[in-house]
């Protein structure tokens, strides 16, 4: 049964993250989702010392709106010229530099670790569980996951045609009368959402491994945009269903058991992919060599 | 309150991380200006994850904590991510961005695990080595500072001495190849000098956030000047104030770790310049503005008068 909670919170996490991670990786904004899951950690603390307990969902809002800060904070700054990698770097790390000084200067209120807010704590989930009424409804994470995929899902459902088209070419866009701006902040919400919610179980830094991996293996392995989302949340499943074995025999890290499960479907498709992978792309030159020379 | 400053000046240790982190930030200050120079400020995020389990394969392999070791193991983890990050961008259709958050996180993913991997094998004296994390810069000792001293002494001079070089490279890099430097060596260097700074800083400010001592102080700099020679000198100035600063405060107040407080030392400077950078700054750009638009009314309303004495006559 342990086995069984770990496993749903990990494919929780890796399907919010796989979905949102395609859009990250289509509009190259990789490093975004990063900057992110870092600068999060004071809305966490902020939240946590406001409500005073450690499974709300107002620790979820107040990290969401510090996400939005962030990314808002990020584009003023690169609109008043600094290069945009740079005002990322500037903005996370400072964030992050304050959530851990807010840490460490409530250690003994804040119930937080930071070794947890880096590894997480998955191997643990199944001790913090919800019940309602007497009856055991099984671990928080795994429902406050749920609500996010449920949210994103909802969100994504309802305005697929315009995340394409804002991923693909915000210009066109724009020029058609879609709001680019209301639905960058949107998305950027959704990942907030989704590290806020990853976050006990899998860590800060992790979380951008799920969020980045993925969807770039499942970018090599497509070119439509549905099939990249659905690969990319498949192969987040599935490289931690391979993370949880591989830490069970190694007694190792479970998050970072998944991580490097994920980097190694990664090479894998980047060697192997059938159009983008360079075995087919060698192996198209040398005919396509052939034919010149038969020709 | 001052007593308590003059005897922070006077205790040897606090003297020793004082210096070790003035050092660090000046070391990092100068790299960093580099690497904004050629965007890839977030190279320096990237190779300071991918650090990890080059020191933690240094560490299970040597079974001791020696700066030395933990620099050649970096090295080397750092060199991999880099031609990772090249290889990963030149044979597919992924753009670096996604590039250096793949190798980020994979390789501190391995990391973590190896980290694990030694909390629960035998290795004696391996307290502290999850530190690294966060950083300690209390645990630094005069033998630490020795060693950051003489490798940031060599990279000073070798950034001295290759000045031209790496100026005409983080500029034009096209033109810097047509005149035949080798761009392929000085790309490897800057690389080699960014895993430089993150060892030397990995200590006193950690792994996570030792990335903001190569960003933040370059972009203040590059707020008051634009001038390569003039910048690199004020980014050296103000890591090293992030850093004093940083030590400084921690060592006022209990429980706060050296690390972020520089870091928040360098964002306060930071701040300051976008605040008040001359042609740049807000209040600048604001003053720029108003002056501008005076000078337009007066211009209009000169024009206007003399319309009407054009039309009077």
């Amino acid at each position: 049964m342990i086995d069984f909670w770990i496993l749903l919170t990990g494919a929780l996490v890796a399907s919010c993250c796989g979905i949102l991670g395609a859009f990250l990786v289509l509009r190259k904004m990789a490093m975004i989702g990063d900057a992110i899951s870092h600068s999060v950690l004071p809305g966490i603390v902020i939240a946590f010392m406001i409500s005073g307990s450690r499974d709300s969902f107002a620790m979820l809002l107040g990290a969401s709106l510090l996400g939005l800060v962030t990314v808002f904070l990020i584009q003023m700054f690169k609109q008043s010229g600094v290069q945009a990698d740079a005002s990322i770097g500037v903005v996370f790390t400072a964030l992050f530099a304050v959530g851990v000084v807010l840490v460490s200067l409530n250690a003994r209120q804040v119930d937080l670790d930071l070794d947890c807010v880096l590894y997480g704590e998955i191997a643990y989930v199944h001790w913090n569980t919800w019940s309602m009424s007497g009856v055991d409804l099984g671990p928080k994470a795994v429902w406050l996951l749920g609500f996010t995929l449920l949210v994103i899902l909802a969100v994504l459902g309802l305005f697929y045609k315009q995340f394409k088209l804002c991923a693909f070419d915000p210009a066109l866009a724009a020029a058609l009368g879609i709001p680019v701006a209301l639905f960058h902040y949107l998305l950027m919400g959704l990942v907030s959402m989704a590290t806020v919610s990853s976050f006990e179980s899998v860590g800060a830094i992790l979380v951008v491994g799920l969020l980045i991996i993925p969807a770039s293996t499942a970018y090599l392995l497509t070119d439509r945009l549905g099939r990249m989302i659905a690969l990319s949340a498949g192969i987040g499943v599935l490289s931690t269903v391979i993370g949880y074995g591989a830490a069970v025999v190694l007694d190792a890290s479970i998050a970072g058991c998944m991580v490097c499960a994920a980097a190694l479907l990664f090479v894998l498709a980047f060697l192997f992919s059938p159009k983008h992978g360079l075995v087919a792309r060698a192996a198209r030159r040398r005919r396509l060599s052939r034919q010149q020379l038969g020709a | 309150m001052i007593e308590r400053l003059a005897s922070l000046f006077t205790d040897p240790n606090t003297q020793w991380i004082l210096f070790g982190c003035m050092l660090l930030g000046l070391c990092s200050g100068v790299v960093g200006c580099f690497s904004y120079l050629r965007k890839q400020s977030l190279m320096g995020d990237t190779l300071a994850h991918a650090a990890l389990p080059g020191i933690c394969i240094a560490f299970m392999l040597t079974g001791t904590k020696s700066m030395l070791l933990f620099l050649i193991g970096a090295g080397i983890s750092g060199v991999i991510a880099t031609f990772g990050i090249g290889w990963i961008t030149r044979y597919s259709r992924i753009k670096s961005d996604a590039a250096m958050g793949i190798i980020l996180s994979s390789f501190f993913g391995i990391g973590i695990v190896l980290l694990t991997q030694i909390q629960h094998s035998n290795y004696g004296n391996q307290s502290g080595l999850d530190k690294f994390l966060f950083g300690q810069a209390a645990s630094m000792i005069g033998s630490d500072v020795w060693t950051m001293m003489i490798v940031c002494g060599i990279l000073l001079f070798v950034c001295a001495l290759l000045f031209k070089e790496l100026k005409l490279f983080s500029f034009d890099p096209g033109f810097a190849r047509g005149l035949g430097y080798p761009t392929a060596v000085l790309d490897q260097l800057l690389m080699f000098f960014i895993v430089i700074a993150v060892v030397v800083g990995i200590q006193a400010v950690g792994v996570v956030l030792v990335a903001a001592l190569l960003i933040t102080p370059a972009v203040s700099a590059r707020y008051w000047t634009d001038r390569l020679g003039v910048m690199v000198v004020l980014a050296g100035i103000f890591g090293a104030v992030s850093g004093a600063l940083g030590t400084l405060l921690s060592s006022m107040v209990q429980n706060l770790p050296t690390g972020p407080l520089s870091v928040l030392s360098a964002t306060a400077v930071f701040c300051l310049s976008v605040l008040c950078g001359p042609r740049r700054g807000v209040l600048s750009k604001y003053y720029q503005t108003a002056r501008m638009k005076r000078r337009i009314q007066t211009d209009n309303s000169g024009q206007s008068q003399s319309i009407k004495e054009g039309a009077a006559s």
